[in-house]
């Protein structure tokens, strides 16, 4: 008898969704067949099998959501001996849809959903008189894998120790919050939530993974971050007939059609690469600075948020950077975009100008410093030279996390950024 | 001229001193002059002195190369032990065993091993009899059956036994020689495989090299029968006691002892009375021997002996004599140039030795090295 | 597959041997006549002569040596030690001679030799024949030492150990002798140097050799009815010593418990832990544990050598206590 277990797709991934099987109860599975598609906090990813056999049982339904390492389904001979015996007492744990199927015993620590109660007393406490916590060798690379801070973790083995199941209890609930609320309706009605229970006319939408991670990160961003808001307005008069020229030029030569935005992202490189001090990140009370320049550009699904990424935008031309923001936004709209393409951006552009809104401010994606929120482009009457002429504006406005960024650091920025797209040439210079 | 094991006791040293000095039943009648040299040929006779004046050169630049530091570790000498060495060594035949003691740089090359593969060994070299594994107390070869020199005292006795167990037990027609100082008679592993070889009438020759002194202790301080061969009567084994200084002598009494073991399968005791010239080691400067007996030692040098034995006996002439001596020199020469070429085991090879079948797991790791 | 005690396995494999190899013989002291202190060799004198099961005078030095000039002549011989105890008498055979004779002459004669010896106290044999002293042994490159726990390893050990061209200290214990277990005829024989995980299991990994690798599967069942998996290595081999076993297993169940029947410090245990701690060290959810004899001169009397030893409640208790320190079931 095999297991077929919730896999580990991403590496900030702790729970999955089944959304699709591929392989019925009955199939015959060979290795590397695609058993299901697995959604992950990023993205719908392929699950593989890594035996030969015959799915026997399947443990979780489509839409479900379990944690890493919850059996799923069961392999077997096609007997259905396997089926009989169910997974192993020692690795069956509850999954969170609580369909029962996995075995009712929530021995197991990864299956313990609710943060243990803290037993030690001051006097067991864990913290050392040297202020190291005490902790074990297997909870210490835990942590480290799932970014625990051993500080915030009150130990429950010997002394205070701070132990393997301690640090799954703290992720858990640090992250395990809303992934508990999650659960599909009907598979635990008991668990239905209370509004729903009161209100007939209020229905729960189970939130994607996509979804909860946004949520959970930028909800981290807006608490942590001190975000400070400068708007600059930039007159794109030049820009927009700038790209006009060039798409011609490229649509000539069978060359991909360049957006304003992939000008400002490519704009936003250059200025980067040229202003160090905003492309850097806060984490952990230690600022890094990022050698490379990645742009995140935001891309807006229906089932939430996703950043697919540029990397080394800087070093990129328009082109490319047209073609590959294109190629990945449509395949983020597919679910097919892979973690590490959406994950290690050090700048993100948002840009929502095409739903004619004018200016906005953006939560910065952490572990980012800053975003820049881009606005629509429209015609103004300005002053130029005592004569009112018309020109074509738009309003960016860049969002700083204070404690890696200065003020006047971010606006030398917005300086030069806004003087590149007003002299659009010097974008592809 | 041999004492055996049957004769009566002699007078006790009683309450004379027993440091630093032999007891008067301890003395053999010693060859003197211009006596006997046995039935053996002129040829032979010379080949005898040829061998111990190769062992004679050999120690002392053995002894040089420690002080140069070629040679390391301990390094005990044969020097004054030249007659009792060739005459036994003259009893083996090739294909018999030999197992000695920690003294064996002589033994090894009356054996039959090349002296550049005995000085090689002593320069930890890889041409070495042991490919400098093994060191001065180490040496071997199966060649010519020297089945190792031992650094623990007493250690050879019961692996010479079981080598002729081994000889027993497969009805073959060796017979194993088993070679050590005097002060190896009081630790059990000598009681013990003498009892065992009696008992099993296996094909061994114990010897044992009664040079007074083990170490700093004399014989009469450490034993409460000083006449060692005796003590093979206890396990009515055949013991007797023989001249060490007189090669001829030790030839005959080894080679008789040899071929008895051979033809009988009995075992036999020969106690080689014996005189060590220098201290136990080359680094002991002997403070604790009295003048008279590090002279009587220096006049019994059974080398200069027997040179001047055959010259009056006309074996050998004085330029015959020097002949001789300068193409031992010579060969002592090439055996330290062979020494002094030869490569020193790579580190890497290391762990070639430690098993003869190789299996899992066996640790190869270096002092530094992570155990994972 | 005969099910058979540990006593008849070393018998008949012994018998086989002799049958087999003109140069395998047995010598030991009371080993012919008297047919063996614990009748491993009866009936043996009998079938193969003198010359095959030689009797010896009491002197360990003396026969165990000439056992290894005999091996350096190409005859294989097993020595019966009566005891582990009395091997003290030839250690210098065993560690400046044996152990040596390969290495010490660059690799030109070896002593391809068993040492069969019974360790293990419980017997009320006193401070003197109650000892668990292998590590002594297994301390010295040059020395193989290994150490069935079941009627079919002490088959397959003892195959390979005759297999071997180098000195093999065997290790048998008094209270194995009449344990019983399947012996497969045709199996191969063992490999040296490999640990056998007996019992495959997650929550916690027990270590064990000799006795106490059955006492360790013993303890494991137990546990296993109150839903606790429980992975059993039997070391089989203590030199060379198999950590990769050991570790892999740790890195995978993350707690360790050594069962020994030697004494604590400095003893094969404390080897184990350090080897843990080397390999699997980010792995430790809780220190190992060793649970070995108390650290005194065995007494006679039954409820203080009871006190002493360990035992399957020893064992149980420290697993508990471990499985309680990682937060097992919580």
């Amino acid at each position: 008898m095999t297991e077929i277990h919730m896999p580990r797709l991403s590496d900030t991934m702790e729970e999955g969704v089944i959304s699709t099987w591929h392989k019925q109860v009955g199939d015959q599975i060979n290795r590397g067949d695609v058993v299901a598609e697995i959604e992950t906090d990023k993205a719908v990813m392929e699950m593989e099998a890594y035996d030969d056999g015959v799915l026997e049982k399947i443990l979780v339904g489509e839409g479900e959501t379990v944690p890493i390492g919850v059996p799923i389904g069961l392999m077997g001979d096609g007997s259905g001996a396997a089926a009989a015996a169910g997974p192993s007492e020692s690795d069956a744990q509850e999954s969170s849809t609580g369909s029962g199927e996995a075995g009712a015993s929530a021995d197991s620590a990864a299956a313990e959903a609710a943060p243990r109660p803290a037993a030690a007393s001051p006097a067991e406490s864990g913290a050392e008189p040297h202020g190291r916590p005490k902790a074990s060798p297997l909870a210490r690379a835990v942590a480290r894998e799932k970014g625990v801070d051993l500080s915030t973790v009150t130990g429950t083995g010997p002394g205070g120790r701070i132990i393997r199941v301690d640090i799954e209890a703290a992720a858990e609930a640090a992250g395990g919050a809303e992934q508990r609320r999650s659960q599909a309706p009907e598979s635990r009605p008991a668990e239905r939530s209370e509004a729903e229970q009161r209100d007939p006319e209020l229905e729960e939408i189970p939130l994607s993974n996509i979804r909860k991670v946004t949520a959970r990160r930028l909800t981290e961003s807006k608490q942590q971050a001190p975000h400070f808001y400068l708007t600059s307005a930039v007159d794109v008069t030049d820009l927009v007939s700038f790209r006009a020229d060039l798409n011609e030029r490229l649509q000539a030569s069978g060359g991909p059609k360049v957006s304003v935005n992939d000008l400002v992202v490519k704009a936003c490189a250059t200025a980067l690469r040229a202003n160090p001090s905003v492309n850097v990140s806060f984490r952990d009370e230690k600022l890094f600075q990022h050698k490379r320049v990645h742009l995140g550009v935001a891309v807006a699904l229906d089932s939430g948020l996703v950043v697919p990424v540029i990397p080394d935008a800087d070093r990129k031309s328009v082109s490319e950077i047209a073609a590959e923001g294109k190629e990945k936004a449509e395949r983020a709209r597919d679910g097919k975009l892979k973690p590490d393409e959406m994950s290690g951006s050090t700048f993100s552009v948002s840009n929502l100008g095409m739903f004619g809104i004018e200016e906005f401010s953006a939560v910065i994606n952490p572990p980012e410093a800053a975003i820049l929120a881009v606005g629509a482009t429209r015609e103004e009457v300005q002053v130029q030279d005592g004569e009112f002429v018309v020109r074509k504006m738009m309003r960016m406005t860049l969002s700083a996390d204070h404690r890696a960024v200065d003020g006047a650091v971010g606006a030398v920025f917005m300086q030069q950024l806004t003087s590149l797209l007003q002299d659009p040439i010097r974008i592809i210079a | 001229m041999a004492e055996t094991a049957t004769r009566s006791k002699p007078a006790s040293s009683g309450s004379k001193s027993r440091r630093g000095t032999r007891s008067g039943g301890n003395r053999v009648q010693q060859r003197q002059g211009n006596t006997a040299l046995g039935s053996e040929s002129q040829e032979t006779l010379r080949d005898y002195f040829r061998q111990m004046s190769l062992i004679r050169r050999f120690e002392e630049r053995a002894a040089q190369g420690y002080t140069q530091a070629k040679v390391g570790g301990y390094c005990h000498l044969n020097l004054g032990e030249e007659a009792t060495v060739v005459g036994l060594m003259s009893a083996l035949r090739r294909s018999d065993y030999l197992f000695t003691n920690y003294r064996e740089h002589g033994y090894a090359i009356a054996k039959g091993i090349e002296p550049g593969r005995v000085m090689a060994e002593l320069y930890g070299r890889t041409t070495g009899t042991s490919k400098g594994l093994g060191g001065s107390m180490h040496m071997f070869d199966t060649e010519v059956g020297l089945l190792g020199g031992y650094g623990i005292v007493g250690g050879q006795i019961p692996l010479a036994t079981g080598a002729a167990l081994a000889i027993d037990y497969r009805g073959g027609d060796e017979v194993v020689m088993c070679q050590m100082g005097d002060g190896t008679t009081n630790i059990g592993a000598f009681h013990e495989s003498m009892n065992i070889a009696a008992l099993w009438n296996l094909p061994v020759v114990f010897v044992v090299i009664n040079n007074y002194l083990g170490m700093g202790t004399t014989v009469d301080m450490s034993s409460a029968e000083s006449e060692l061969y005796k003590r093979a009567v206890a396990y009515r084994m055949h013991g007797e006691r023989v001249d060490g200084n007189d090669v001829v002598a030790v030839q005959e009494a080894a080679g008789r002892l040899v071929e008895h073991a051979r033809k009988t399968g009995e075992p036999a005791m020969l106690e080689a009375v014996s005189h060590r010239m220098k201290g136990h080691s080359v680094v002991d400067p002997a403070k604790y021997r009295s003048a008279e007996d590090a002279e009587a030692a220096r006049e019994a040098d059974p080398v200069a002996t027997f040179r001047s034995q055959l010259i009056s006996a006309g074996v050998l002439d004085e330029d015959g004599a020097a002949e001789i001596e300068r193409a031992v020199q010579a060969d002592v020469d090439a055996a330290v140039a062979f020494a002094d070429d030869s490569p020193h085991p790579d580190p890497a090879t290391l762990f070639d030795y430690t098993y003869a079948t190789p299996v899992a797991n066996d640790s190869r790791r270096l002092p530094a090295d992570p155990v994972f | 597959m005969a099910v058979i005690t540990y006593r008849q396995a070393l018998h008949d494999t012994l018998r086989e041997e002799m049958l087999s190899d003109e140069n395998v013989f047995l010598i030991g002291e009371e080993i012919g006549v008297f047919e063996g202190s614990y009748k491993i060799t009866a009936g043996l004198l009998e079938e193969f002569g003198e010359k095959r099961v030689r009797d010896t005078p009491i002197a360990e030095e003396g026969f165990v040596g000439a056992a290894v000039g005999a091996a350096m002549l190409g005859l294989r011989p097993v020595v019966e030690l009566m005891t582990i105890n009395f091997s003290l008498l030839a250690l210098d055979q065993i560690v400046n001679h044996a152990a040596k004779i390969y290495g010490m002459f660059g690799g030109q004669s070896s002593a391809p030799m068993v040492l069969r010896t019974p360790g293990g106290g419980g017997q009320q044999l006193g401070a003197t024949h109650s000892q668990n002293i292998e590590l002594y042994y297994a301390f010295v490159p040059g020395l193989k030492v290994v150490a069935p726990s079941t009627p079919a390893d002490a088959r397959a050990l003892l195959k390979a150990s005759l297999a071997d061209n180098d000195p093999v200290l065997f290790l048998e214990n008094l209270a194995l002798y009449n344990t019983k277990g399947e012996v497969p005829e045709d199996a191969p024989p063992a490999e040296i140097g490999k640990a056998g995980v007996t019992r495959v299991g997650s929550d916690i990994t027990i270590i064990g050799y000799s006795r106490m690798a059955t006492v360790a599967t013993q303890v494991a069942d137990q546990l296993s009815e109150e839903g606790v998996s429980a992975e059993v290595i039997d070391l089989r081999s203590l030199r060379p010593l198999d950590r990769e076993t050991l570790v892999e297993s740790v890195r995978k169940t993350g707690c360790a418990v050594i069962a020994e029947d030697d004494w604590l410090t400095y003893g094969v245990g404390a080897e184990i832990a350090a080897s843990i701690s080397d390999g699997a060290f980010d792995y430790l959810d809780a220190p190992v544990r060793r649970v070995a004899a108390a650290e005194v001169p065995l007494p006679y009397a039954k409820p203080l050598e009871r006190a002493a030893l360990p035992s399957a409640e020893s064992l149980n208790t420290a697993v508990r206590q471990t499985l309680e320190a990682v937060g097992h079931r919580r």
